[in-house]
């Protein structure tokens, strides 16, 4: 499973780009309004409390993370062989009037923001959702694009990106997968 | 209101856990759910998790998720229900479901028309879930072998009552944190009841000790073979007791002469406050209902605060959401084109 995988990025490397993501989405926010971060499930959540943490130190106040479980609203449930046990959302907040950055670890197609936006409004309206992630692989299917990014990642449509976060992964990178009919290197998909 | 990091097995107490509880399936296969016999607790732990993710949605304004968007539920109903049938259409609804209810007065049963007959024409009318409660044991088996879709049993004569028993096992999770080890009595009329036999099987197999009571006619000694005590005296069982799920007596399923008189029988077995009193002081007190108010408990008991009568209904709403959506998984592959 793992002989055909690249690593993109280190721990350091990986936390740095935590960092500069937490900086940039501070950098954009508008003052005044609530403010939370929704994680996608599942390695969205962890990232999201990463964030949390780097975002409290700058705003010098407790930024609270909540958790968006987007199967019920996937738009190919029970197309799959697998069908995937619910995780749950927890918001633990009211959504309304407030600024919510979603999340996610690796934006691919976009229908998981697609699905998780969707699930957010069916909770209230809130006042801006900014979507931030670690990692853009380009191959949207949607006109969904990120207002943060932490690493444009040029990929075949057929390779898997991989982040890894603790305290679900036992090492921090991230790493590229390549599919196995693929030579490794040749990265011809235009970056976004 | 703080952010979790290490895994909080609480749920909604309003910390996030980074990974949700960690499920003991990582897929489902059945398409059907007849009875908990058949399930193992593996299985049961499944639907117990996914309803605590769908209790969550039944807290919103806005209680709908389009999960079953398109799918059809048809409501089989061969015996009277209110709150079931109710509770099942409503699951359907916050699903996104359409629902159809079939009544049994209304049909063409009536008029001669077979039980598979009747199932394959609701069938051509693309119903994708069958929710059937039927007099007959069995009768939601017979339909699974005759038709494509998926079949949810809502009771079938005195044999199984599966959702009963997994929102029971649900409120008792809920309001004691675990199953295993806990002391479940089971009070009333045994012998006549699915929800008793849906009870035993999902309890004992998520590691409960269950001790049922009654009158001997209502309480045979060949239940023990389920892998239950049999006793006959409350008073002598009570201190012993987490749990105690009192069961309706089905005066509509006995011949008569099991007891002496409704008089006697709540003189022995209903429970009061003189009752619950010989309880541990947490005792959790179930009941399926509806209840008979002075014949099985009183209504200080019903209205107390150990009854957890109505946590029970809610409960039931989201049990039910999630067989819904764990068998429309699995139905049938004319609607499911894989990739």
């Amino acid at each position: 499973m793992s002989s055909n995988e690249e690593t993109v990025c280190g721990a350091e490397e990986t936390e740095a780009l935590i960092a500069g993501v937490g900086r940039k989405i501070w950098d954009g926010r508008r003052p005044g309004e609530p403010f939370y971060l929704i994680g996608v499930r599942t390695r969205g959540v962890p990232l999201a409390q990463r964030l949390a943490q780097e975002l409290t130190l700058l705003a010098d106040d407790e930024v609270v993370v909540g958790a968006v479980d987007i199967t019920l609203y996937r738009d190919d449930l029970g197309c799959g062989r697998r069908w995937p046990v619910l995780r749950g959302t927890e918001i633990p907040f009211p959504v309304d009037g407030a600024e919510i950055v979603l999340v996610d670890d690796v934006l691919f197609t976009g229908r998981t923001i697609r699905a998780a936006l969707n699930s957010i409004c069916d909770l209230g309206r809130p006042a801006r959702i900014r979507l931030a992630v670690l990692v853009d692989r380009g191959h949207r299917e949607l006109p969904i694009q990120p207002d943060v990014v932490g690493l444009h990642l040029p990929t075949d449509r057929s390779d898997r990106v991989r982040v890894r976060l603790h305290p679900l992964d036992p090492a921090e990178e991230i790493v590229r997968v390549l599919a196995v009919s693929r030579p490794s290197q040749s990265d011809r998909s235009p970056a976004p | 209101m703080t952010i979790a990091s290490p895994p909080s097995p609480s749920p909604g107490s309003g910390t996030v856990a980074v990974s949700a509880p960690a499920s003991p399936l990582s897929s489902w296969t059945r398409k059907h759910l007849l009875g908990l016999e058949d399930l193992s607790s593996e299985e049961i732990m499944a639907i117990l998790e996914t309803a605590q993710s769908f209790a969550e949605i039944s807290t919103r304004s806005r209680k709908k998720v389009p999960a079953m968007q398109g799918r059809i539920v048809f409501n089989l109903f061969f015996e009277n229900s209110t709150r079931t049938r109710t509770s099942f259409s409503l699951a359907a609804k916050r699903l996104s479901a359409d629902t159809q209810d079939f009544s049994v007065s209304a049909s063409s049963l009536s008029k001669g028309e077979t039980f598979i007959d009747t199932a394959k024409n609701i069938e051509a009318m693309g119903a994708d879930v069958m929710v059937v409660r039927h007099p007959t044991p069995g009768a939601p088996h017979l339909l699974a072998r005759h038709v494509k879709a998926s079949i949810i049993n809502a009771g079938d004569g005195a044999h199984e009552h599966p959702t009963q028993g997994l929102l029971d096992l649900m409120t008792i999770r809920k309001a004691k944190g675990r199953i295993e080890g806990l002391t479940v009595g089971l009070l009333g009329d045994i012998v006549h009841s699915r929800v008793a036999r849906s009870n035993i099987w999902g309890l004992t197999k998520l590691g409960a000790n269950v001790i049922l009571c009654g009158p001997p006619t209502l309480v045979p000694r060949s239940m023990e073979r389920l892998g239950c005590e049999v006793a006959n005296r409350l008073e002598d069982i009570l201190p012993r007791c987490d749990v105690v799920n009192v069961l309706r007596i089905q005066f509509e399923r006995q011949q008569g002469g099991l007891f002496p008189s409704v008089g006697e029988y709540s003189h022995s077995y209903m429970m009061t406050q003189d009752r619950v009193r010989m309880a541990k002081p947490d005792l959790l007190l179930l009941a399926p209902g509806p209840i008979n108010r002075g014949i099985e408990m009183t209504s200080e008991v019903a209205d107390g605060k150990h009854s957890a009568i109505l946590d029970q209904v809610t409960n039931g709403l989201a049990v039910r959401m999630a067989v819904l959506y764990l068998l429309s998984g699995k139905m049938d592959s004319r609607t499911t084109q894989a990739d």
